[in-house]
């Protein structure tokens, strides 16, 4: 009997005593993960009196549970939640879609097509990019300094930038796309201000969304270029054959069949735009605000609120972790393949 | 990679091509490129100027003065330096023997170069490195292997990455293993592993900061059972990065778990089998099998996350607001710090520092992978 326990009845199963094992540290991991988040749900329904007095562990034999944080948040200040709810769903959804369609594009594009880029000209836009700033800088507005940038760019296109030869490989843009990824937010952050001051779309969706774009596109073009290298190309040959434009093949054929790979890369994006607060802490002030700022902002002078916090956080919280339970599969399998070429 | 041509187009279809077929590929790549320069390429070269200037806000707008190098001298010579580096000491003995094997691995790198003859630019390179290496383990060598010396913003973010990542990976790949046996109910704990990562790492540091209160959070019993219950682990400079790192660990490694799971789900089964039937016990499966299968994988990750992880800033500026002091500072939390202090300049030098100490470990972990594992 004992020996059974310890040895499995076949050799491809665990035996009884390893599954025990496995569960009790499988279970000992789950109760790290839930018990927070059970403590998050109950501090949501605990009185200002019952958070202050000492932990209590479970409601209606500890402490009586009360709504009053709801109420406060869904109904004193209720318009204000759901505009910051509609802020964080509307520029997440939009970035992430956006960034999805420009990074999948740019990846397909880097899988499929022969770029060679002139190192001469990469160098003279660079050059241009920087004498505008400077100009900028030194005080000359700014849409006379783009307009002397770009005519310089045309001039010495024509003339000095013929004489490299040198190319770069779409093995060379992919990087550069990608180690876009490296960069800190706040290296780029005020310089981001300035331009969005200067365009004035500061607090408003375009700003969020643009900047949201940037900072995402290199994980799409990350995974989803070895999703499509990993799709046959004789399916897109025959149906160039009978004559399908590349935008249609890109959208009938190559798109259907990266679903698992779309939606995990989608599901990731969508996460950080949903939860990203440093950029939005500079960006916006009242209009835009997204969720993560309301739940610093209930860090008051009183101290914190943790009742309300918890509100805000549950429901922020909320429509991600739907989304995570129900396509838990795709995440898997989509972000393995871009992590196994790398 | 395998990179098809559009020019393997049969001749027919070639010669049918319209304008929007030769357009194509412009249309697909350059959204992409132009996002990126709008919004990150240009950016960064304003940043730069930016950290060479003094700025100040005055009647009638922002005055841009030109300094120089002088927010970098700042910062890495002059009034910043304490916080940046930290209080550098005499490093104990376990501290120059860390030191020594590193130097020791520096040179050997360098050595190799030099014997397989290597171009000059090549051995250059590696010498940099290897003297910046170097560099960088002096300073986290005299900052917390030394009697006296308290690290600076610089060597707690390198410690939170480096700490992080270890944990995560370890964590992340036991859980897996475990997950991937044909246990009952695994898909239970698939998901419920998933969870901490979409919550947002606001939320995570104001649930660690409940969570960790020693008088009103939930562990206060066994604070109790410790006599511990008036430690006040948000005073204290480790207690207040321990709970940080708590914190990042508990978020990031699901991310950890879930694509190691799927990459120990993927490799081929007839190895493990055949080594099951040949009585092969599960260490030597695990070892000669399944870890060669995923170190793949698990390089990349590695590299995910180690560009994500020196960008930290939302845990440590809720959960311990920098504070002791600047003890749980991370370089991001900092340049927002003297950003807030409309010291622009300044932040946008710390901003440009943090961006070299990634690039470096960024380059140096896929150099000194490259060719050891296939697919870096």
């Amino acid at each position: 009997m004992m020996k059974s326990f310890f040895r499995s009845a076949s050799p491809f199963k665990p035996s009884p005593f390893r599954m025990l094992v496995s569960y009790l540290i499988l279970g000992a991991w789950a109760l790290i993960i839930l018990f927070p988040l059970y403590w998050l749900t109950i501090t949501a329904f605990k009185l200002p009196a019952a958070v202050n007095n000492g932990p209590f562990y479970l409601p209606f034999v500890d402490f009586q549970p009360s709504l009053h944080a709801w109420e406060y948040v869904l109904g004193e200040v209720g318009n204000d939640t759901i505009r910051l709810f509609t802020n964080t769903v509307g520029v997440s959804l939009i970035s992430a879609t956006l960034t999805l369609v420009i990074g999948s594009g740019a990846a397909y594009a880097l899988t499929r097509f022969q770029f060679r880029p002139k190192v001469g000209t990469v160098l003279v836009f660079l050059g241009c990019v920087l004498l505008a700033v400077v100009l900028t800088a030194l005080g000359a507005p700014w849409a006379l300094a783009v307009a002397v940038a770009i005519a310089l760019f045309v001039i010495s296109l024509l003339t000095i930038a013929r004489r490299f030869t040198r190319a770069l490989s779409n093995n060379d843009i992919a990087f550069w796309l990608i180690s876009q990824r490296i960069m800190p937010p706040v290296a780029v952050v005020i310089p981001i201000y300035i331009i969005f001051q200067q365009l004035r779309l500061l607090d408003t969706w375009p700003a969020l969304i643009i900047t949201y774009v940037a900072t995402n596109l290199p994980i799409v073009v990350w995974l989803m270029r070895d999703y499509f290298a990993s799709i046959p190309y004789e399916l897109e040959e025959s149906a160039q054959i009978d004559g399908a434009s590349r935008f249609r093949i890109f959208n009938q054929i190559v798109l259907p069949l990266s679903v698992p790979g779309l939606v995990a890369t989608f599901l990731f994006v969508l996460v950080f735009c949903w939860n990203e607060y440093l950029l939005a802490l500079f960006l916006t002030n009242a209009r835009a605000q997204t969720m993560p700022l309301a739940v610093v902002a209930q860090n008051a002078t009183r101290g914190p609120q943790w009742w309300y916090m918890s509100v805000l956080v549950l429901i922020m919280i909320a429509p991600v972790i739907a989304m995570a339970i129900a396509l838990e599969r795709y995440i898997a399998r989509g972000l393995l393949v871009g992590a196994v070429k790398g | 990679m395998a990179t098809l041509t559009s020019t393997a187009n049969p001749p027919a279809t070639r010669a049918r091509a319209s304008r929007s077929e030769r357009l194509a590929p412009a249309a697909f790549l350059l959204p992409a490129v132009l996002v990126v320069l709008f919004v990150s390429i240009f950016p960064l070269l304003l940043s730069l100027f930016l950290s060479l200037s003094r700025l100040r806000f005055e009647a009638g707008g922002l005055k841009v003065q030109f300094v120089g190098l002088d927010n970098y001298r700042k910062l890495l010579f002059g009034s910043e330096q304490k916080v940046l580096f930290g209080t550098l000491a005499m490093p104990s003995l376990i501290g120059w023997a860390v030191l020594a094997v590193v130097a020791f691995l520096a040179l050997v790198a360098i050595y190799r170069a030099v014997r397989n003859a290597r171009p000059v630019r090549a051995i250059v390179g590696r010498a940099i490195a290897a003297l910046a290496l170097i560099g960088l383990t002096y300073l986290v060598v005299a900052s917390l292997l030394a009697p006296g010396g308290r690290p600076g913003t610089m060597v707690v973010t390198m410690l939170y990455v480096v700490i992080g990542i270890t944990f995560q990976y370890l964590i992340g790949l036991g859980l897996a293993m475990l997950c991937a046996q044909p246990l009952p109910g695994r898909r239970f704990f698939r998901v419920v592993f998933l969870l901490p990562m979409m919550i947002t790492p606001v939320g995570v540091g104001y649930l660690f900061r409940m969570l960790a209160d020693t008088n009103k959070g939930p562990l206060e019993p066994l604070w109790v059972a410790l006599g511990m219950q008036d430690f006040a682990w948000s005073n204290n400079a480790w207690g207040a990065r321990i709970a940080v790192m708590i914190g990042d660990i508990w978020q990031w490694t699901p991310f950890m778990f879930i694509v190691l799971l799927a990459a120990i789900e993927a490799q081929e089964v007839e190895p493990v089998e055949a080594a099951i039937v040949d009585g092969a016990s599960n260490w030597d499966i695990f070892r000669h099998i399944t870890l060669p299968a995923i170190l793949p994988v698990s390089t990349t990750l590695i590299l995910i996350r180690m560009i994500e992880a020196f960008k930290i800033i939302d845990l440590p500026n809720i959960l311990t607001n920098g504070g002791p002091g600047t003890a749980t500072e991370t370089m991001t939390l900092y340049a927002y710090r003297i950003w807030r202090a409309l010291d622009i300049g300044g932040s946008a030098a710390i901003a440009y520092l943090l961006l070299f100490l990634v690039t470096f470990f960024a380059t140096l972990y896929v150099r000194a992978l490259r060719g050891r594992v296939s697919t870096v």
